[in-house]
């Protein structure tokens, strides 16, 4: 049998000489650096995921109507009628959520080790392109059931682009097909989230890796193997400081898989709603065009978008600087790069002020979460009793907005006027033998 | 047949006009795919206007009718709520609908009611921020939002807040006060959304 085997090898590689190579230049002697620690697993599990979505997605097409009319009726098809319906919507829907999770987790990663510094940038560009393909994939996926926060949901963020002057309520009847969110609307996303942003989605991925692969991993100590001393086990040419991603990788993400879908399976078997956090109450009930849900709010996952674009009251007769603070949100982190001019790549050796900065704007952008999906509305009167809670809300949100916006004009003066101490960095990981 | 000397003058230009006769095609091409994002014709003969019986509206009621997909409001206002009207007028942004909310009803709505016969107001139900639908407050009380609430309307979505003649206040997200659209009175008892007076002649 071996010798069949190794006969169709041969007469592959005849054929396509470059596959073995390529398969080796990304696994087997894709040399990264030997001290990765618990952060590193999000990147695969964020590849994970995505396979789930793809795989529980078309399982779910082959059941979901695509309109207005039979939408709703069709998920709860899926739900109660279709064999292992149930399984394969809450696979597909707590993916969804566990997506932004590992995603957040992973974006935090490269803010802490400089991963978005140089040589680096581009993986960070393709990487932050994806994010946003992915908003745009989740929130049209939201929208597929036709539940009644699935049509305000709708509506609201559709209605972000008629803030924009001249061209804004056109732009917004385009991309609705309606003057509503309606059938033509809910067709529209279909096409959009099971196969146009999926491919884009996947090219970037692809990008995303082949950007990495080309300068190579970052690490906790934010030092550049390549550049360090050559010869390892393998290879006497490659970088002392560096393992092959397969197998020591591949292994290592196995254990992260694992606790993973520990993790994954108790939300799905036992509270695939979490709380109205995945799932939300109001979508339980068919889109209806003429009532609001009383608490309408994103996902979880865009509550901190969200609320800034609550918090920033609307002036000029225009309520368009709240979502250019929205996006704006998004697009510095694109521009981070250029922003933070340290050299220091790694929280380990970077100084206070990056570390307490830092600190703030993931407490920040935690709160935002909060204030977005309107847990500081119900704290406040309870801690506080009676009080103005709009006034306190927006002031405690408007500070939050600003300690977001404020890390990056602070990194900005920070690391171009010399006010940062860092300490020095070792040549090596400081794990080598 | 080969050619000994290669014109480069002559390449570019072949270049350069295959590439904008190419753009030019492509461009073309995409229109087709752009239009077929607009409302289709079915969309936009579903724009009829609504009329609807208003005589069993009591005073202090709002009732909700659907006009092209949108909720119109329609509140039958007791005298207690109309003149608490002016109360407000500094807590507004655009208190007389003559500076940012110019456009936010036809003339014969501009006055400070914002409606043709004072106690009947009708509203397009869509707040001016994103397009939620307001929840009609009537009741004079403090409210968590507003302690000063002299009955109006308020947005659950992002908490702008209108008074009884949907005018907006102060210090919200929404910019504009909230759409009065084209209606006239058939007679007493009955009102026509969609068509102004006029019109209807």
């Amino acid at each position: 049998m071996a010798n069949v085997f190794t006969r169709i090898g041969e007469w592959v590689n005849e054929r396509a000489p470059n596959l073995a190579p390529t398969y080796r230049k990304h696994m087997t002697e894709y040399y990264a650096p030997k001290n990765f620690n618990l952060w590193y697993y999000f990147g695969s599990l964020a590849l994970l995921v995505l396979v789930n979505q793809i795989v529980t997605g078309i399982f779910l097409t082959m059941n979901y109507k695509t309109s207005a009319a039979e939408a709703f009726g069709s998920v709860e098809y899926i739900m109660r009628d279709v064999e292992w319906g149930w399984l394969i919507r809450y696979m597909h829907s707590t993916g969804a959520s566990l997506f932004f999770v590992v995603v957040f987790l992973h974006m935090f990663r490269g803010l802490m080790y400089g991963s978005y510094k140089k040589p680096r940038e581009l993986v960070w560009i393709l990487g932050m392109l994806i994010f946003l393909v992915l908003m745009a994939e989740a929130f049209m996926g939201y929208v597929l059931p036709w539940g009644n926060m699935s049509f305000w949901g709708a509506k609201v963020i559709i209605s972000l682009f008629g803030t924009i002057p001249v061209i804004g309520s056109t732009l917004v009847e385009w991309i609705m097909g309606d003057y509503l969110p309606a059938d033509a609307t809910l067709n529209r996303f279909f096409a959009l989230h099971v196969i146009a942003l999926p491919l884009v989605l996947l090219l970037l991925v692809v990008l995303h890796l082949a950007a990495l692969h080309e300068v190579g991993s970052n690490n906790p100590d934010g030092v550049e193997i390549k550049k360090g001393p050559k010869g390892n086990r393998w290879d006497a040419l490659k970088p002392a400081d560096g393992i092959p991603f397969h197998p020591y990788y591949t292994v290592k993400d196995l254990v992260g898989v694992g606790f993973f879908l520990l993790i994954a399976a108790f939300i799905i078997f036992f509270a695939p709603t979490f709380g109205g956090w995945f799932l939300e109450h109001d979508n339980f009930i068919p889109a209806n065009n003429l009532v609001t849900p009383s608490h309408i709010k994103p996902v979880w996952y865009f509550t901190p978008f969200y609320a800034i674009l609550r918090m920033i009251p609307s002036f000029f007769s225009t309520a368009i600087w709240g979502v250019l603070g929205m996006f704006g949100a998004i697009a510095l982190l694109f521009a981070l790069p250029w922003i933070d001019a340290g050299k220091v790549k790694s929280i380990r050796y970077r100084g206070t002020g990056f570390k307490v900065a830092l600190g703030l704007f993931v407490l920040a952008f935690v709160l935002l979460g909060a204030v977005g999906a309107g847990v500081t509305a119900e704290v406040i009167p309870e801690w506080f009793g009676d009080v103005d809670v709009t006034f306190w809300e927006n002031a405690f949100g408007r500070l939050m907005t600003l300690i977001y916006f404020g890390y990056f004009v602070f990194l900005w003066f920070y690391t171009r006027l010399g006010w940062e101490k860092t300490k020095p960095v070792p040549e090596r990981v400081t794990t080598h033998d | 047949m080969a050619n000994e000397v290669v014109d480069h003058g002559r390449r570019r230009f072949l270049t350069a006009t295959t590439a904008v006769v190419g753009g030019v095609g492509v461009v073309a091409a995409a229109v087709p795919f752009i239009k077929s994002w607009e409302p289709s014709a079915r969309a936009k003969a579903a724009g009829a206007p609504v009329t609807v019986d208003i005589s069993k509206i009591e005073p202090g009621q709002k009732v909700t009718y659907p006009w092209r997909g949108l909720p119109v409001f329609v509140v039958n206002r007791t005298k207690e709520q109309l003149d608490a009207l002016p109360s407000q007028d500094n807590r507004l942004v655009d208190a007389k609908s003559e500076g940012s909310s110019a456009d936010q009803q036809p003339k014969y709505a501009q006055n400070e009611y914002r409606s043709i016969k004072p106690e009947w107001l009708v509203l397009v139900g869509l707040c001016t921020h994103l397009g939620c639908v307001p929840d009609f407050v009537p009741v004079m009380k403090p409210e968590p939002f507003d302690p000063e609430w002299k009955g109006g309307f308020y947005c659950p979505c992002h908490k702008s807040r209108y008074d009884m003649a949907g005018r907006v206040y102060a210090g919200v997200p929404a910019p504009k006060n909230l759409l009065v659209p084209p209606y006239h009175f058939v007679d007493d008892k009955t009102i026509q959304v969609g068509v102004d007076p006029k019109e209807a002649g």
